[in-house]
């Protein structure tokens, strides 16, 4: 049992490492569904620890590339891979087809296992287990070779033969493609899984756990984010944006209750003989926020404004006035764009592109003639009462930074923030004016889905 | 195992998800597993996930297997401590004093504040009564911050303070089961007190089965591209994901019209039904080329 124990300290210690924040009370919560469990079904065991360990789902995944690590389904490797001779890569795939055609998902856990043994050793032999250093198991080797996407052809015409004469309808044809997608891309995780579990054997679990567990979702890094994981944030920004009307709804409540209005008082007062019972207070006059947004939309910070124009869509439900204006060298409005009924908001960056002026005659981002450029066009958008953001990483590409334009800007308007997806430690490196601005507006931060949610909750205006 | 912590309603999970099956509510591993968990532990489980995925049927499922009684308590916002977990009976109360003019404020005092006059709310009812009891705290993150302090009592203890009464504690731990669609972020404290289960949209081959459980006349092909069809949806981005309550919707609107295949004509005329937005019309009809 003390084994046990240990195992699942470094478990816990590992999913600190990786800020999970897992406590001592946890701790004992996990031992005890190890107690009621047992070791017996893996499957069980993960579902009972998730239970006892995690808080919110946001660090599922997290938790699941741990556990493979800490509780492998199996040492060393697989016994399909012993009994059979080395497979070529089209015999693999000819399984595959047949496990996606089938949605076997134990086959293809078996077959990720295998396609890591055949193809993604690299390196020294791995055959000499405890030799750190060179060699190992690679998932995108394997999966570069294995080159599972090409096969979705062939898994539909499985999948039609298998029905035999009988014609499906239309509309299960066409909604097929992107099942077998969704399965080629689970069938990624599984082999990214395996591989990680292989090293894990080579370099031992706390080693590979530091380094090869991809961190979760809020904590991704705008400006490095792949297509998967910006899918991924896509789908936090809902969450986020209620939680701020929630959050907001609150605020506007608590504000109702303000200072005693003494004169409606008194005058109450007189119907219960001049006993102020009920205190009236002052109302409060609504405050219209306005919001104005201006967004860098070009291709270095493509991850971060496609994310931000996400969250200005749920934004506007809640404000009763935002402008959207989006600039790469030149500025153009794009609120009607982010419209309901805006379409796929996937789509938006590239429609921004091809439908609003944002690009003068060269490509490179410049905030200086933009600036300058919304000061000439949409001065009246700016006024005592709006708060203005900016979405960008300063980088202006060495062109004048153009403040006395900002400076003009700040006067104008309540106030002005300035988001920016770089750490503070590369502002102003290379061609960044970074500094420069934040010399003249408060400049923030806003490298992941978790500050930027802090920071719209924080700058709002109320 | 502290022999009193547990609820005691099952053996093992194999026992959870056959006897949940029975009246009709099939698990996944993870739910058997957790309930399970939750009843031999003896700890609250929250439960977190989209709306229309099953949480408070998880709840009555609990308790029908169980044979135990259902407690609910429904939160909203400005739920409050009187709401929740009792309340004084005021107009009772002033007639007792006026009925006995005559005795001293003594005598009255000790006689006002005695369960005579304690209206119980669900949280206090789930904790006095002896019979086996599922306790349903709907909705958690519509309730106000100031309730989740309530409820830490409750939950860590399963004992509550009446300041004229005493201290009453459970002489059987209800199973709790709290459920939030994570509108607002629960505190800490409360998360840390509880198991945590995430319920999803269940997987094909579970949610194919769920149907036909629900809608016995459905045939095996069409449950199986109506749930397709229904992943395909959810796989979109739309404002609002069908629910497994909406695929059974869906499953019966079929069967009633009679459709045997899930052709264009049949899905643009049903798609109402799981979609409530225009704009998820619009879209999914998009995506789907339905023109």
């Amino acid at each position: 049992m003390s084994s046990v124990a240990a195992r699942l300290t470094s478990f816990v210690q590992a999913l600190r490492a990786n800020a999970l924040r897992v406590g001592p009370a946890e701790t004992v919560d996990a031992a005890q569904v190890l107690a009621v469990l047992g070791l017996a079904d893996r499957e069980r065991l993960r579902e009972g620890l998730a239970a006892a360990l995690l808080r919110a789902h946001g660090q599922r995944s997290v938790f699941d590339a741990t556990f493979d690590l800490y509780f492998p389904s199996r040492v060393g490797e697989p016994e399909v891979a012993q009994r059979r001779e080395e497979l070529t890569v089209e015999e693999l795939r000819e399984q595959l087809a047949a496990a996606l055609a089938a949605g076997d998902s134990a086959a293809m856990a078996q077959l990720a296992a295998l396609a890591v043994g055949a193809l993604g050793a690299f390196g020294q032999a791995p055959d000499a287990p405890g030799t750190p250093g060179a060699g190992g198991w690679s998932a995108h080797q394997t999966l570069d070779r294995l080159r599972p996407q090409i096969l979705l052809a062939r898994v539909l015409a499985a999948l039609r033969e298998g029905r035999g004469g009988a014609r499906p309808s239309e509309l299960t044809e066409r909604i097929e493609p992107d099942e077998i997608r969704r399965r080629i891309e689970a069938f990624r995780t599984l082999v990214a899984t395996e591989a990680r579990r292989r090293s894990a054997e080579l370099r031992g679990t706390d080693e590979i756990a530091r380094r090869a567990v991809a961190p979760s979702v809020e904590q991704i890094d705008f400006l490095f984010a792949g297509r998967e994981q910006l899918a991924e944030l896509r789908r936090a920004v809902r969450p986020l944006s209620r939680k701020l009307a929630t959050r907001l709804a609150a605020h506007r409540r608590r504000a109702a209750r303000g200072r005693i209005d003494v004169r409606r008082t008194v005058r109450r007062s007189l119907g219960t003989g001049g006993v102020p019972l009920r205190p009236a207070y002052r109302r409060r006059r609504p405050q219209r926020p306005e919001l104005v947004l201006l967004c860098d939309v070009s291709s270095s910070v493509a991850g971060f404004s496609d994310f931000t124009m996400l969250l200005v869509q749920a934004l506007r439900e809640e404000f009763s006035r935002v402008r959207v204006f989006a600039f790469v060298n030149r500025i153009d409005e794009v609120t009607e764009l982010l419209g309901p009924g805006g379409g796929d908001p996937g789509e938006l960056a590239r429609r921004i592109l091809a439908e609003a002026t944002v690009l003068g005659y060269h490509p490179y981002s410049d905030y200086g003639s933009a600036l300058g450029e919304f000061l000439e066009r949409y001065r009246e958008a700016v006024g005592p009462r709006s708060s203005v953001l900016i979405l960008g990483d300063a980088r202006n590409n060495n062109r004048d930074p153009n403040l006395p334009a900002l400076r003009q800007l700040a006067r104008q308007s309540r106030r002005v923030h300035w988001l920016n997806p770089e750490p503070p430690a590369s502002w102003s490196t290379g061609d960044s004016a970074a500094l420069a601005y934040a010399g003249v507006v408060a400049m923030h931060p806003c490298r992941n889905a978790r500050q930027l949610g802090e920071l719209i909750t924080r700058l709002l205006p109320l | 195992m502290d022999e009193q912590r547990e609820t005691g309603f099952f053996d093992s999970v194999e026992e959870v998800s056959d006897r949940l099956a029975e009246v009709g509510y099939l698990a996944s591993t993870a739910v058997a597993t957790t309930v399970f968990l939750a009843d031999r532990l003896g700890k609250p489980l929250l439960v977190e996930g989209p709306a229309g995925v099953g949480k408070t049927e998880l709840a009555k499922a609990v308790a029908a297997v169980a044979g135990a009684r259902l407690v609910r308590l429904q939160c909203y916002e400005g739920v409050d401590e009187s709401r929740a977990l009792y309340e004084w009976n005021h107009a009772k109360q002033l007639l007792r004093i006026t009925a006995g003019r005559e005795e001293s404020w003594e005598q009255a005092r000790t006689d006002i504040f005695g369960e005579e006059f304690l209206l119980p709310r669900p949280l206090l009812t789930a904790i006095r009564g002896s019979e086996p009891t599922v306790l349903l705290i709907d909705e958690t993150d519509k309730a106000d911050v100031e309730v989740e302090g309530l409820l830490l009592e409750v939950l860590s203890d399963f004992q509550v303070t009446v300041p004229e009464l005493g201290t009453i504690t459970a002489e059987r731990r209800p199973f709790v089961l709290l459920t939030s669609n994570a509108s607002r972020e629960l505190s800490e404290a409360l998360r840390r007190r509880c198991l945590f289960l995430h319920l999803d949209f269940p997987d094909p081959e579970l949610e194919v089965r769920i149907v036909r459980s629900r809608v016995p006349g459905l045939d095996q092909v069409l449950a199986e591209s109506v749930v397709a069809a229904v992943g395909a949806l959810r796989a979109m981005e739309l404002r609002k994901a069908p629910s497994v309550a909406e695929t059974i919707d869906w499953a019966r609107t079929l069967l009633a019209l009679g459709a045997d295949t899930l052709d264009d004509a049949v899905v643009r005329r049903s798609l109402g039904v799981i979609l409530k937005h225009q704009e998820d019309l619009r879209r999914a009809a998009e995506k789907l080329t339905l023109v």
